[in-house]
């Protein structure tokens, strides 16, 4: 399949202070994100992230590097035209209501008066705005702003979204519309490269990831690859056995109300904790076996940066 | 097309901004009020309105062109609204093109405003109404034009207060410039002369748009004069935007 975003070796510093002191935030990034998936770029707060995607989108200029979109160089505006963007901490020109500003956008893309108010009406109600469609944006809630920039990004129906970190910041009932929001993207055809520090929504959404850290991206690849679904541990809880009666056969964590939570390395001690809970009389309450989790590989990654 | 778009939207702010209308109010009290100090003086009255009234309108025009100017490309970066805009399908010159002409626009339709006002007062006073004044005003509006692209061009790389300080520099500048001309014609030709006369040069003789006194007193303007300041306003406002799309374009916006 075509790459719908192909960036490589990109190097960005910037000079900052009185006297200039150069700082080097992108360090050879490459990275290449294929037509129709959802791409997840993960990496601590300052690791560079929004720098590559304003790299991206023309807002910065990169040192060194090249940067395609669907083929072409990317400060082309036919490039441009492709492209909906949607960034952190979104905030637009007060002084417009909801539809003002949609239609100001639609304007640049060259929309005529029809199909922009069909793409408008179709966006504000997509994204749950149509009460709020005449407001100032002023008035409008952390949320909603999101949501109207969800929208601004979309109204040139592009065929690729770039969104930095789109959920930080939200309720956990807001987080999983946008996250709906972004699977359906997906369905529609729409490729998506995300930014976000969320890990739990990067592994419900994405196809891929690549993690960048200090600049550098220091693993790039399928969910699927990087997580092993090998159990690494189990965590049981038993209640009615004293701690010392399952020494030896897993390391104890908590012992809270007669209640010992154990975690057991081994799948044959797994089945002796069980016999035993067997033999004494006790009582399985809980026994949960845990697999590698993204948030597990990217702290052991960024921890040995 | 895009950039009418741009210029459209900056509108609709400028409008939205109430020191617009500050300075507006002001400049109306002004012009009226020109009227109450020509009944106080001895001799010709009407000269005392015109003069108060063309000197309030190129005062607060100015005021507005350099207040709003300064801010309107620094509250994009500072507001961060333009990464949005950038992001589209917008090449940098016709952002700044866009922001330009929605400011000129603005201040086209107050220089209307102010100047009704100004003839209305007149026309009281005199009972005719004085067509030879637009002549004065329209070369005010185009020193208006100038002074929106120098406003536009601080706002590219600073702050709205030193870009405000750096464009009223550059009006006083520009009206007192005048001096150095004069100045060369007395010098002897040498060094002195050359250095006098690049500087001159260089910096901008905004007494080139001051029809005022010939208005107000009734004097011949040559049209040579006419031609040359129009051309001389349209070719520095063209520079001076040349050289904010220079800068904005080589700017990264963090």
């Amino acid at each position: 399949m075509a790459n719908a975003l192909k960036i490589e070796d990109l190097h960005k510093s910037f000079s900052t202070g009185f006297i200039p002191k150069k700082k080097e935030i992108l360090k050879g990034i490459s990275l290449a994100v294929e037509e129709g998936e959802i791409f997840g770029y993960l990496g601590p707060n300052g690791a560079g992230k929004t720098t590559t995607i304003k790299c991206v989108l023309s807002l910065i200029f990169p040192d060194r590097g090249t940067v395609e979109i669907f083929g072409r160089p990317h400060l082309s505006p036919k490039a441009k035209e492709k492209v909906g963007f949607l960034p952190e901490n979104p905030y637009f020109y007060d002084y417009l209501s909801a539809r003002e500003f949609l239609s100001f956008y639609a304007d640049l893309f060259l929309l005529n008066k029809a199909e922009k108010e069909a793409r408008i009406a179709s966006l504000l109600k997509l994204v749950g705005l149509e009460k709020a469609a005449d407001l100032h944006l002023r008035k409008f809630s952390r949320g909603m702003l999101q949501r109207v920039g969800l929208a601004q990004a979309l109204v040139n129906d592009p065929s690729l979204v770039i969104l930095d970190e789109p959920l930080g910041g939200l309720d956990p009932l807001g987080r999983k519309e946008i996250r709906d929001l972004i699977v359906r993207f997906k369905q529609e055809g729409k490729t998506v490269f995300l930014s976000s520090h969320i890990l739990q929504d990067i592994e419900m959404i994405c196809d891929r990831v690549a993690i960048i850290v200090g600049g550098r991206i220091i693993s790039q690849g399928t969910l699927h690859d990087l997580i092993s679904e090998k159990v690494l541990f189990t965590e049981v809880t038993v209640s009615g056995l004293a701690p010392a009666e399952l020494a030896g056969l897993g390391e104890s964590l908590s012992v809270r109300g007669g209640k010992v939570l154990l975690k057991v390395y081994d799948e044959d001690k797994v089945g002796r904790v069980l016999e035993l809970v067997r033999d004494k009389k006790a009582k399985v309450e809980s026994l949960i076996p845990r697999t590698e989790t993204l948030e597990g590989i990217f702290v052991d990654m960024v921890k040995q940066k | 097309m895009k950039v009418g778009t741009i210029a459209l939207n900056t509108f609709k702010e400028a409008k939205r901004d109430r020191i617009l209308y500050l300075l507006f109010f002001f400049a109306a009290v002004c012009i009226i009020f020109s009227r109450a100090l020509a009944i106080l003086t001895v001799g010709d009255r009407v000269k005392i309105i015109k003069d108060v009234g063309l000197a309030s309108i190129s005062l607060f025009g100015v005021l507005m062109a350099i207040l709003m100017g300064t801010g309107l490309v620094y509250k994009e970066i500072d507001k961060k609204t333009i990464f949005t805009l950038l992001a589209k399908p917008i090449h940098r010159a016709q952002f700044i093109l866009g922001k330009y002409l929605g400011l000129v626009l603005t201040l086209f339709i107050m220089t209307v405003l102010m100047a009704t006002i100004f003839l209305a007062v007149l026309f009281f006073h005199t009972s005719k109404v004085e067509w030879p004044m637009l002549t004065a005003i329209l070369f005010i509006f185009l020193e208006l034009m100038l002074i929106t692209a120098v406003a536009i061009l601080f706002s590219t790389f600073s702050t709205p207060i030193l870009s405000s300080i750096f464009s009223l520099s550059f009006y006083l500048i520009g009206h007192l410039s005048w001096g150095l001309e004069t100045l060369i014609k007395k010098m002897k030709p040498g060094t002195g002369r050359t250095l006098a006369r690049a500087l001159y040069t260089f910096l901008p003789d905004l007494e080139n748009f001051n029809f005022k006194t010939e208005v107000v007193h009734g004097l011949p303007i040559p049209p040579k004069i006419f031609v040359y300041s129009t051309l001389y306003g349209i070719l520095y406002a063209a520079f001076v935007l040349g050289l904010a799309v220079w800068v904005f374009r080589k700017r990264d916006f963090i």
